[in-house]
C-alpha cells in the first residue's frame, strides 16, 4: 500500500462537509501556518519540499512563489487553475468533487505565503456541478472563520471565489486563464511580462494547479523534511494519476512517486491490467500532449532500467525513447487500437482548440489534422508522412504559447515509433478505409 | 465563424437568477464586473432556454455595463454557448482519444440512428440536440456524454436507450421551455 497524502480520507462519508473534514484533521495546516510561521517560512518549506507544479509543466512551486513582485500598495492574486481539459486528465475534478476543503485549505496557506488577500479558482465550465460543490464548501469555510477578515485572529484576510470557464482548452494556459478571468476571449499573452509581475488586472499573480495547491497542506502538516522522504531522488511525494483508455479499472489513483509503471498498470491496487485480457500496445503517460511510448519502452527504458512513475524516469531517453509525466493523464492502448486514428483524433483536438492568434499554430494544426485524416482514410501518400514532420518543425518554437508544441510533439512521436503503421495506411488504401489497423496487425512492438 | 441571426426576445429573469447575478458580480473589485461575464452568460442562457440570441446578449451587456460587442466576442470564442436554438435535451458526447479507445464512435453512430439526426442537429419535435465535445474530464469512465450539468458514464446502447426514455418521461432536467 502506498501512502496517501491527499486522498487519504476521500472515501469518508460526508468528507465534503466542513465538520467531517475538520474531524479528520482538516484545516490544521492553516492553524500551523498562520499562528506559528511567517509567510517567508511557508515559501521556504514548499521550496525545500521541491514541490513540482502538478498541472503539466512541473515548474517548482516554491521558486515560482519567490518570483512574485511585491510593489507597495498593489494587490497580489493567487489563481487556482482548475480548467483541466488536457485529454486523459481528470484528477483535479476528483479532488474538488470529493474533498473540496483540501483545495480551499491549500489555497488559504498558499495565499498567506504570497501575501494575497484575494484568490480565485477558475474551473472549466463543463464542471458546473463541481463548481457548486466547491462553492458550498467555500461558504462553509467563511462561516467557520477560515475565510474572510482576520482569519483565526491572525490579522490575515482572504476572500476566495470560484469562476467558470465557457469551454476552451486554451484557458488552461495561465495567461489565457487570466484573460478569461478578466472577462475576455482566452487569447494567451506574450511573455514577458510574466504573471508574477503583471497578471490579473496587471497585478502580480501566481497561477497554480489544483493538485499543487492541495499538496501544500501535507507539506506544511508533516514538514518538508518528512515529505521529501517519500518518492525518488528528483520526484518527491505523491501524485494523482488519472488512468483511462483500455485498462481494466480506470480512475483516479494517488501513487507514491517512484512506483513502477508495470505495477501501476497490472497491480491489483491500481489499474489491474488491460481490459479483456488483451495485450498492451502503447501508452501516453501524461496527457495527450506528451509523446506516446510503444510497448517495448513502457515498463523498461531504452537502457533496460525499470520504468518508474516519476518525472525523471518517464522522461528517460528524451524524446527519442522517453516521454513525460505531464499532468498525470495516463492513456493505455490495447493491441487492437490504431495509432494513426488516435494521432488524427488528437490532432483534431488541437486544431479545434487553437485560439488562432499565431499563424503557425492556427494553420499548422489545421493542416496536420487534414493530412492525418487523409492518411487514416486511405487517401494519403508517402510524402504526407514527411510533410507532417515538416509542419511540425514549422510550428515548434514559433508560437506565443506552448499549445503549438503540444500539438506537434504527439504527432512526431507517433511517427517516430509507429512509422510502419502510417506507411501501411498509404500502401493499403482500400483496407485502411474498411479496417482498423490494430485489429488487423495486433501488437507491433 | 458564421453566425446566422435567429431572433428571440430577451428572457424575463427569475428573482433567483437576478440575485445570483448580483452575488457573482460582487466577487470582483469595483469596476471589474466584466470578470463575471462567463458566469452571467451561463445563468442567463439557462433562463433563456439553453441558448443566447443577439437580444439576450445585449441584455447581458446592459447588466454588466459593457458594450454588446464585448459579449459577442466572448460568446463566439467559448464552445459551451449555443447561439442557435437547441432541443430540450442537449447530448454532448465526448469524441476525444481516451473515449474513442473505448468506443465513443459507436455511441455517436448509435445516437444518430436512434434519434435520426446527424451531429449538430435537433430532432423535429425539438426534444433532442446531438453534439460532440472534446474531452470532458471523465476519461476513465468512458464512453460518456454530458446532458445539462450531468455526466452519464460507461455508456452502452442500452444505457443510451434508458437515458432517452428517462428524458421522455421528464426525469432528467432539461432546458427551460420559454
Ligand atoms: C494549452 C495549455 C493548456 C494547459 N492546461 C492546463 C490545465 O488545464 N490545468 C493546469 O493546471 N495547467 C494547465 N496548463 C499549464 C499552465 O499554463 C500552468 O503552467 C499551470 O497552471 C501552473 O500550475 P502548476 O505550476 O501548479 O502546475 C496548460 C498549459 C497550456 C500551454
Ligand atoms: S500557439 Fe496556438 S493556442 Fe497558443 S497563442 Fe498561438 S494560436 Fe493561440
Ligand atoms: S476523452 Fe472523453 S472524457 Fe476525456
Amino acid at each position: 500500500m502506498g501512502r496517501k497524502l491527499l486522498l487519504e480520507h476521500a472515501d469518508v462519508p460526508g468528507i465534503e462537509t466542513f465538520d467531517v473534514y475538520r474531524k479528520h484533521g482538516g484545516y490544521r495546516s492553516v492553524e500551523k501556518a498562520l499562528k506559528t510561521m511567517s509567510p517567508e517560512e511557508v515559501v521556504e518549506e514548499v521550496k525545500t519540499a521541491t514541490l513540482k507544479g502538478r498541472g503539466g509543466a512541473g515548474f517548482p512551486a516554491g521558486m515560482k512563489w519567490s518570483f512574485i513582485a511585491k510593489p507597495e500598495g498593489v494587490p497580489r492574486y493567487l489563481l487556482c487553475n482548475a480548467d483541466e481539459s488536457e485529454p486523459g486528465t481528470f484528477k483535479d475534478r476528483y479532488l474538488m468533487q470529493y474533498i473540496p476543503h483540501l483545495l480551499i485549505e491549500g489555497m488559504i496557506v498558499s495565499s498567506y505565503a504570497l501575501g494575497a488577500n484575494q484568490a480565485y479558482i477558475y474551473i472549466r465550465g463543463e464542471y458546473m456541478f463541481v463548481l457548486r460543490i466547491v462553492e458550498k464548501a467555500i461558504a462553509e469555510a467563511y462561516e467557520k472563520g477560515f475565510l474572510g477578515k482576520n482569519i483565526l485572529g491572525s490579522g490575515f484576510d482572504l476572500d476566495l471565489s470560484i469562476a467558470p470557464g465557457g469551454g476552451a482548452y486554451i484557458c488552461g494556459e495561465e495567461t489565457a486563464l487570466i484573460e478569461s478571468l478578466e472577462g475576455k476571449r482566452g487569447n494567451p499573452r506574450m511573455k514577458p511580462p510574466f504573471p508574477a509581475v503583471q497578471g490579473l488586472w496587471q497585478c502580480p499573480t501566481v497561477v497554480n494547479n489544483v493538485e499543487t495547491l492541495a499538496t501544500v497542506v501535507p507539506i506544511i502538516n508533516m514538514t518538508a523534511a518528512e515529505y521529501t522522504k517519500i518518492g525518488t531522488e528528483q520526484s518527491k511525494g505523491t501524485k494523482l494519476i488519472s488512468a483511462g483508455g483500455n485498462v481494466e479499472r480506470g480512475g483516479v489513483y494517488e501513487i507514491e512517486l517512484g512506483l513502477s509503471v508495470e505495477e501501476f498498470i497490472y497491480g491489483d491496487e491500481w489499474c489491474r491490467g488491460i481490459k479483456n485480457g488483451k495485450k498492451m500496445k502503447a501508452l501516453v503517460p501524461g496527457g495527450s500532449s506528451v509523446p506516446i511510448l510503444p510497448a517495448h519502452l513502457i515498463t523498461k527504458t531504452a537502457n533496460g532500467d525499470t520504468r518508474l512513475m516519476s518525472y525523471e524516469s518517464l522522461s528517460d531517453g528524451g524524446f527519442a525513447s522517453g516521454s513525460m509525466l505531464g499532468s498525470g493523464g495516463f492513456i493505455v492502448f490495447d493491441e487492437d487500437q490504431c495509432i494513426v486514428r488516435n494521432t488524427w483524433n488528437f490532432a483534431r483536438f488541437y486544431a479545434h482548440e487553437s485560439c488562432g492568434q499565431c499563424s503557425p499554430c492556427r494553420e499548422g494544426t489545421g493542416w496536420m489534422e487534414k493530412v492525418l485524416h487523409r492518411i487514416e482514410t486511405g487517401k494519403g501518400n508517402m510524402r504526407d508522412i514527411d510533410l507532417l514532420a515538416d509542419i511540425n518543425k514549422k510550428i515548434e518554437g514559433n508560437t506565443i504559447c506552448p499549445l503549438g508544441d503540444a500539438a506537434a510533439w504527439p504527432v512526431a512521436a507517433a511517427i517516430r515509433h509507429f512509422r510502419e503503421e502510417f506507411e501501411w495506411h498509404v500502401t493499403h488504401p482500400e483496407e485502411a478505409v474498411k479496417r482498423n489497423y490494430g485489429m488487423l496487425k495486433g501488437v507491433t512492438a | 465563424m458564421k453566425i446566422e441571426i435567429t431572433e428571440q426576445k430577451r428572457p424575463v429573469l427569475s428573482e433567483e437568477a437576478k440575485a445570483e447575478i448580483q452575488r457573482v458580480i460582487k466577487q470582483y473589485p469595483e469596476g471589474r464586473q466584466k470578470s463575471a461575464i462567463l458566469r452571467v452568460m451561463h445563468i442567463v442562457e439557462e433562463e433563456a432556454g439553453g441558448w443566447l440570441s443577439p437580444d439576450t446578449m445585449d441584455m447581458i451587456a446592459e447588466i454588466l455595463s459593457i458594450e454588446p460587442i464585448e459579449v459577442y466576442e466572448v460568446a463566439t470564442f467559448y464552445t459551451m454557448f449555443n447561439l442557435q436554438p437547441v432541443g430540450k435535451y442537449v447530448f454532448e458526447v465526448c469524441r476525444t482519444g481516451p473515449c474513442m479507445l473505448v468506443g465513443s464512435d459507436n455511441i455517436i453512430t448509435y445516437l444518430e440512428n436512434k434519434l435520426n439526426i446527424k451531429v449538430g442537429e435537433t430532432t423535429t419535435d425539438g426534444m433532442f440536440t446531438l453534439k460532440t465535445a472534446e474531452c470532458l474530464g471523465a476519461c476513465g469512465y468512458g464512453p460518456m456524454l454530458q446532458c445539462g450539468e450531468e455526466y452519464h458514464e460507461y455508456l452502452t446502447p442500452e444505457k443510451v436507450d434508458e437515458l432517452i426514455e428517462a428524458c421522455r418521461r421528464g426525469e432528467i432536467k432539461g432546458n427551460k421551455v420559454v
